[in-house]
């Protein structure tokens, strides 16, 4: 059966390039990048080139950043690591998981956190940031790009707000790394982060980017790595393919793979809506990162339209997945103020670079035909204007 | 084997239901696996008096694991679908609701009315499948005498599920497969060694499966804390069934008719509950003897072996899972109202149980004890 992944927000495949890179260090070169030896000098070196790699695409320096095991533990050293208890948390209501829940656990530890509504096009408002600020605040986490529409948030005015009230401020990269050009100066943060496998490299490596001079607590204790912010042995072939991924994704830095992930993502999105009538673009409207496009088709439930689809081979997703597997409302479509069963209707399409317009003419030919399939079978569709 | 069918099976990561799926499979369909995810055990846990750790059954991580495992073993797509909001709202709030009520729910009853037999066949349609088959001992026939489907008794009657699936519509039925309904436990799980399903041995589920260790009134208790509520107070009289009044007992939902121990009352001759008053919180109760009752009568029916009862009918008829079918006549009382007259008195009939009747090994149908 033909199979298409078009769900890249998920996760992406690794590129060829990227694998090539990190092949000789899960065997030749499999030395401890903390030994004196030889061995240990050659990954030592191997783990620095790709701490310069990930700097570039980030236009920060290499001391600043921290290699960690993903997206998630990203943000909970950051998150953790610049707060104690008594400290007051600016963030969103449309965050990954990985940051509401660090901030709900540091609330039980004794911080306080406000979590800031969004309009409907999925915007956080910086003047709320403004006003949310109170004496003992010490940390604002507002994402760049969100996971499920793509919204890009105003970061470059929250970062504005924190540095003028001296305050730390995060932001979870995840999403928006390696799709559009990302500059930590201009966005005035104080950490950044960035997971391996959203940008083509594996699964289990990931990055913070922590400005320098800034003292930010470690999560676990052990060895002097990462300069005291990371303590573990070194990932050295995850690290490696990071480093290529971000490698890689400097190539579309000139925005020619910008713009030819946007039009193909736009094409994709245009078709879908010519042909399946009461369905809409959520955070239309807003800025959007190139690859990402969250679609509501009212009166159908998106769980049997993802299973459906996966049936018929095209890969697609919808809400957040919970630990058995089943498909919970999506908390950013709720808090965009979505009426439930339009939260539940959405479907998102997240194109990666291995994607083309092969992949896109297939979802065109499969998703409005199953749209109407289901729409047949639903209860509600078109019957509400019959009986009125 | 005509064409192959696509048959959705709903899959709980139990032998019975693994072994079904391991067995169509075999047999050429497409088959989808499908578990519902019906509660979250984390959700009460560490509430007060509820285990710290999960320990429950239902919709745990280990038996989605299980499920899965099987799937990619025997080679079939498998999804867990949600339906977390409609199990809370048609099975486990009409479940508190009936104890405060002072009635004996059977939430298992509801799951397949209002969950398997419904949401499942839906989620089955709008996936492709015609067919949904569940590990259920039961079996189902079309009769083209009486131009319906038919809902008989399993082969092995010491598994017979028959009485939870009284509720189940012409329409359920015309799309629902039995597959175990001619086999006996132990061959279904020679059979689930012989399709190298490495749960073959697993024990089997009894209790009702969000109730973790079966303790409901801790589990009554948890879910309404956690709904921001306490447990209303329905404490009460206890009374005699002449209506003298003993002394006060807890609370209705920690009653069931026929209990004996934990009347916190010491009298000569043991005394049994008779009957719950939910309206004056009254627990009644009495002699052996006051527990025995000739007639019931039953709301909410469902008949599946015929149209509807013009004339008094028959029967043989279960009053709870466990019953020895008791012969009875039934009649039309009311719109919705069968009145069940047993030939001989039975013990400690429970409103909030089902009555299901039986023609032989078929299921006439059913309705919900008044």
């Amino acid at each position: 059966m033909q199979r298409v992944y078009l769900d890249n927000n998920a996760t992406t495949p690794v590129l060829p390039e990227v694998l090539d890179a990190m092949r000789p260090y899960f065997g030749e070169r499999f030395g401890n990048a903390s030994s004196i030896h030889q061995h240990g000098q050659e990954t030592r070196a191997a783990v620095e080139h790709a701490r310069e790699s990930v700097a570039a695409l980030l236009s920060c320096r290499a001391a600043e950043v921290v290699f960690t095991s993903g997206g998630t533990e990203s943000d909970n050293l950051a998150i953790a690591g610049l707060t104690t208890a008594g400290d007051h948390i600016i963030t969103s209501s449309i965050e990954h998981h990985a940051v509401l829940h660090a901030c709900k656990h540091l609330e039980e530890t004794g911080c306080d956190v406000t979590y800031l509504p969004v309009d409907g096009c999925g915007l956080v408002d910086p003047e709320d940031v403004r006003r949310a600020l109170r004496p003992n605040t010490k940390l604002i986490s507002i994402m760049l790009a969100n996971n499920e529409t793509g919204v890009l948030q105003p970061v470059e005015q929250v970062g504005k707000i924190a540095a003028e009230a001296d305050v730390f401020f995060h932001t979870d990269a995840v999403q928006a790394a390696g799709k559009i050009p990302i500059d930590v100066a201009r966005i005035r943060c104080d950490a950044l982060s960035i997971s391996g496998h959203k940008i083509h490299a594996p699964q289990g490596v990931g990055a913070l980017y922590v400005r320098k001079s800034t003292r930010i607590q470690p999560l676990f204790y052990g060895g002097r790595h990462e300069r005291s912010r990371r303590a573990g042995t070194e990932n050295v072939p995850g690290i490696v393919g990071l480093g290529k991924a971000a490698e890689l994704a400097m190539r579309g830095s000139d925005r020619s793979e910008d713009q030819k992930m946007s039009a193909l993502r736009d094409r994709l999105e245009q078709g879908i809506l010519a042909q399946a009538d009461e369905s809409g673009v959520n955070g239309e409207g807003a800025p959007r990162i190139p690859n990402t496009s969250s679609i509501y088709f009212d009166s159908i439930d998106g769980e049997p339209m993802v299973i459906s689809l996966d049936l018929k081979g095209l890969a697609v997703s919808t809400g957040a997945a919970c630990s058995s597997g089943a498909l919970e409302p999506s908390h950013v479509l709720l808090a965009m103020g979505l009426r439930p069963d339009r939260a539940r209707a959405s479907v998102r399409f997240s194109l990666g670079k291995q994607n083309n317009d092969k992949d896109v003419d297939f979802a065109l030919a499969l998703v409005p035909e199953t749209v109407a399939r289901l729409r047949k079978l639903s209860p509600v569709y078109k019957k509400e204007a019959l009986s009125s | 084997m005509s064409s192959p069918t696509t048959i959705a099976v709903a899959m709980s990561g139990g032998v019975d239901s693994s072994t079904v799926a391991a067995m169509l499979r075999a047999d050429g369909h497409n088959i989808i696996g499908l578990t519902m995810q019906l509660w979250n055990q984390r959700r009460l846990a560490g509430h007060e008096g509820m285990p710290e750790s999960v320990q429950g059954r239902c919709c745990s991580i280990d038996d989605v694991y299980d499920a899965r495992r099987v799937a990619e073993h025997i080679g079939i797509p498998y999804y867990v679908v949600n339906q977390e909001e409609r199990f809370e709202r048609d099975v486990v709030r009409p479940f508190v609701e009936e104890y405060l009520s002072g009635r004996t729910p059977i939430p298992c009853s509801l799951c397949n009315n209002h969950l398997k037999f419904d949401q499942l066949l839906i989620v089955a349609q709008q996936i492709g499948a015609e067919q949904v088959a569940t590990g259920h001992y039961a079996r189902v026939t079309y009769d083209d005498g009486r131009g319906r489907w038919l809902l008989h008794r399993p082969a092995d009657l010491s598994k017979d599920q028959t009485y939870f699936l009284f509720g189940l519509t012409q329409e359920q039925l015309s799309r629902t497969i039995f597959p175990l309904g001619n086999m006996t436990k132990p061959e279904v799980r020679d059979l689930a060694r012989q399709h190298g399903l490495a749960l073959a041995a697993k024990p089997d589920s009894q209790e009702i499966c969000f109730v973790p260790g079966g303790d409901y009134k801790r589990f009554l208790d948890a879910y309404l804390a956690e709904q921001g509520g306490a447990l209303p107070d329905t404490a009460g009289d206890l009374v005699t069934t002449s209506g003298e009044v003993l002394g006060e007992h807890s609370g209705i939902h920690n009653f069931t008719v026929g209990q004996r121990k934990g009347l916190g009352v010491a009298t000569g001759s043991p005394l049994y509950v008779i009957q719950i008053n939910g309206a004056e919180k009254q627990v009644v109760v009495g002699g052996e003897e006051n527990l025995y009752s000739s007639t019931l009568r039953t709301r909410r029916v469902n008949l599946i072996a015929v149209d509807d009862l013009s004339d008094p009918m028959r029967v043989v008829v279960k009053i709870r899972h466990r019953h020895e079918p008791a012969l009875a006549t039934i009649e039309q009382a009311d719109a919705d109202e069968i009145l069940v007259t047993f030939d001989q008195p039975q013990r400690a009939i429970t409103p909030g149980q089902a009555a299901v009747f039986y023609d032989g090994g078929v299921v006439v149908g059913g309705g919900w004890i008044v």
